[in-house]
């Protein structure tokens, strides 16, 4: 907690005629949301503690147009995609790491063909890759006798077939991993997808967070780890309804993987 | 020789009223716009092996596939008897391929008919899960009036049809034993087939030799005249899935199902805005320029391909978060619609000889924006699918148009617009302190 982040932007590296290893694509919510803030910090903390040559975009970031692309919006979404990635080619950017499934779907697999060609990885892989690379370790001990249950993001998991990454991630926590008997492929969404997260739910007899919670929380967690900052809201909410927010954290594995290493 | 007559004069009009209205069929997919799912024939290959022939994603849900495996392997191998049927019927013969095959034929009978007696049980156990279990998938309201008894009828059907077989092979052993079956005598004195040759003496043993015939014959006209049947109801069923199973899954999207298409006609404005220099390709006036679906014309061959295929099982909507929590979508009622509404505009071609406007469309008559933008666009049900279907994408091009012909997104989402558009994010956050988290 005590070293001070060090957050380089593009421009920095320019400037000093460098150029990154990977960019980090913080997001929205990684942005402005106070709890997904947090993890954007984790991952930085990560990266620092790894010595990633990493940069940010920062001002010069914007929403890749997922949400707006998933309500219909094509226009704006094309918008969106096509200033991100006149920025993104004018920095002859190559590796992408992103803190959200959104923006990994987004610019991994709707970009290209807009003609910005990226290699996205989404933060649990990129912490697979470290760990196997042996430039972060996990000393465990913290989570030991813990129960923690993953909540695969549906456009991690289903959306792109990613479900090991942030499960081999984990089991480096000396933890006792639990699954719900609806995961990975058959998954639950946590209700944010499609651009729910902005509006109203429909009509219905209940909230889909609070489906996914009850399910999460049958398993008596401690822990309900997320990779998304939607989900990670969504998730919470649901443990709030169930009055259980003193006794089940939703942390990010991102924010697991840091705190195992007293970052 | 009269037989011989009746029975090609049955085949060739069953054959050709089937080709004819596949054709009518095929006409109404090709009405959808085109959409290359022709690349890579080996992944394409590859996947309707796995998932169609093999039946794969069934076993997500063990209980319902095996029985649905039984019933899917005797229509296959059936096939294969029907063969000998058809030489039979049209030449006049009697069980034409038993001499020369021997112990063979005797075997791969002896296969249909414990497959069968399989397929006897799963077809019982599938009419008890939606009539007496009550399975919930199996019951939801858009099931209620012609698809209900419409599965009901495919099933029923299913079991007169081995009914038949049973009788045409069970009342043939009786009379072969007693030396008066119509077919080859080997002097082996009985089929040797694995069902019948008990069931046949259980049921028909004391008959007379002319019933016996009645019955032997009663049970190979009726079994081909249900297979002619079938077929014929096939292209007004959701059972057509049986055929369509394997072109729709070989023409599957091969992209990562998180991936939405880019909508080219966009991009072409949104270029143009964006570089001065940018020359859009020449629209052609003939061609209605549409941003998202309005009607099944909207859509793309293989969408309409999809809802041709949807044989209403349900698993897409017992798997969508939305309706669990008692929302109005269902995935499946999207892909029943689009069936619906596509039939109905093919009757409208047929009867006008060319669409004539009859001020309906899919969007509003039969999916309303309630079950739209219920959608969390989770790929639940297309993961589901097990003939890969994909009715999230018919609900993302029926949003585009919600939204970009129509502008009526629910307000919240207008805002959310309003605000990518002004700040660069969904909320009203200004851009320029997008890395203010790094200094708190």
């Amino acid at each position: 907690m005590s070293e001070p982040l060090n957050v380089p932007t593009m421009a920095d590296y320019i400037a000093k005629g460098e150029s990154p290893e990977i960019v980090f694509w913080v997001g929205c919510a990684g942005s402005f949301d106070d709890r997904a803030k947090k993890i954007t910090k984790a991952i930085v903390k990560i990266l620092n503690h790894a010595n990633v040559k990493f940069a940010v975009l920062g001002a010069e970031e914007s929403c890749t147009g997922d949400p707006a692309k998933r309500a219909g919006n094509e226009f704006l979404f094309q918008m969106q995609a096509m200033t991100n990635i006149t920025v993104l080619n004018g920095y002859d950017v190559k590796k992408i790491v992103t803190g959200c499934p959104h923006c990994f779907n987004t610019l991994k697999n709707e970009y290209p063909s807009l003609g910005g060609k990226y290699e996205v990885v989404h933060h649990t892989q990129l912490l697979q890759d470290l760990l196997a690379s042996g430039r972060i370790k996990i000393e465990g001990g913290s989570f030991k006798g813990k129960k923690i249950t993953f909540h695969d993001p549906c456009y991690l998991g289903r959306g792109n077939g990613v479900y090991e990454a942030p499960r081999e991630v984990m089991i480096n926590l000396d933890a006792e991993l639990a699954e719900m008997k609806r995961s990975k492929a058959n998954g639950l969404c946590c209700g944010a997808g499609g651009a729910q997260m902005f509006k109203e739910a429909e009509k219905g007899n209940r909230e889909i967070n609070v489906e996914r919670t009850e399910e999460a929380l049958a398993l008596n967690p401690d822990i309900i780890a997320v990779g998304c900052p939607f989900c990670n809201t969504m998730m919470t909410d649901g443990v709030k309804y169930f009055n259980k927010e003193e006794s089940v954290k939703v942390i990010d594995v991102a924010e697991l993987i840091a705190q195992a290493n007293d970052l | 020789m009269i037989s011989s007559i009746i029975f090609i004069f049955l085949l060739v009009t069953g054959s050709a009223f089937f080709i004819l209205n596949v054709l009518k069929i095929r006409r109404n997919v090709l009405l959808g716009k085109d959409v290359n799912r022709k690349d890579n024939p080996k992944e394409r290959w590859k996947t309707m092996i796995l998932v169609a022939f093999g039946q794969k994603k069934m076993f997500a849900r063990p209980v319902p596939a095996l029985l649905h495996l039984f019933l899917y392997v005797a229509f296959v191998i059936t096939q294969i008897e029907l063969i000998e049927i058809v030489v039979d019927g049209a030449v006049g013969t009697h069980r034409v391929f038993r001499p020369a095959l021997g112990g063979f034929y005797t075997c791969i009978v002896s296969f249909i008919e414990i497959l069968s007696v399989l397929a006897f049980i799963g077809t019982i156990a599938f009419l008890s899960r939606r009539n007496l279990l009550k399975v919930p998938r199996l019951i939801r309201s858009e099931l209620n009036g012609w698809p209900k008894l419409d599965a009901n009828l495919i099933l029923i059907a299913e079991l007169i049809l081995i009914c038949f077989i049973f009788m045409m092979n069970g009342a043939d052993e009786v009379l072969y034993s007693k030396g008066l079956s119509h077919a080859t005598n080997l002097g082996d004195g009985s089929f040797g087939l694995t069902i019948s040759s008990h069931l046949g003496p259980f049921f028909f043993g004391g008959m007379s030799e002319p019933s016996l015939h009645i019955i032997e014959r009663i049970g190979w006209w009726g079994h081909i005249a249900m297979v002619l049947g079938f077929l014929n109801y096939l292209p007004y069923s959701k059972h057509f899935h049986i055929l369509l199973a394997f072109p729709n899954v070989y023409y599957s999207n091969l992209n990562e199902k998180g991936e939405f298409t880019n909508l080219e006609s966009v991009a072409n404005e949104v270029k143009a805005m964006m570089d001065p220099s940018f020359i859009p390709p020449p629209i052609d006036p003939n061609v209605l320029m549409r941003f998202g679906a309005k009607d099944v014309t909207d859509l793309t061959w293989k969408q309409l391909l999809d809802s041709y295929t949807c044989t209403e099982c349900g698993r897409c909507t017992s798997s969508c978060p939305a309706n669990i929590t008692g929302k109005l979508l269902s995935p499946r009622k999207i892909m029943m619609s689009t069936r619906d509404r596509l039939e109905e505009v093919g009757k409208n071609i047929d009867k006008n000889g060319e669409f004539k406007d009859d001020g309906k469309s899919l969007l509003i008559d039969y999916i309303t924006p309630e079950e739209l933008w219920a959608c969390t666009s989770c790929n639940a049900c297309v993961q589901e699918c097990p003939v890969n279907i994909d009715p999230l994408s018919i609900i993302t091009d029926l949003r585009r148009f919600l939204v970009m012909e129509q502008s009526t997104a629910p307000a919240e989402l207008n805002g959310m617009f309003t605000n990518i558009e002004n700040n660069g994010a969904p909320w009203q956050f200004s851009q320029a302190d997008r890395l203010n988290w790094s200094k708190e």
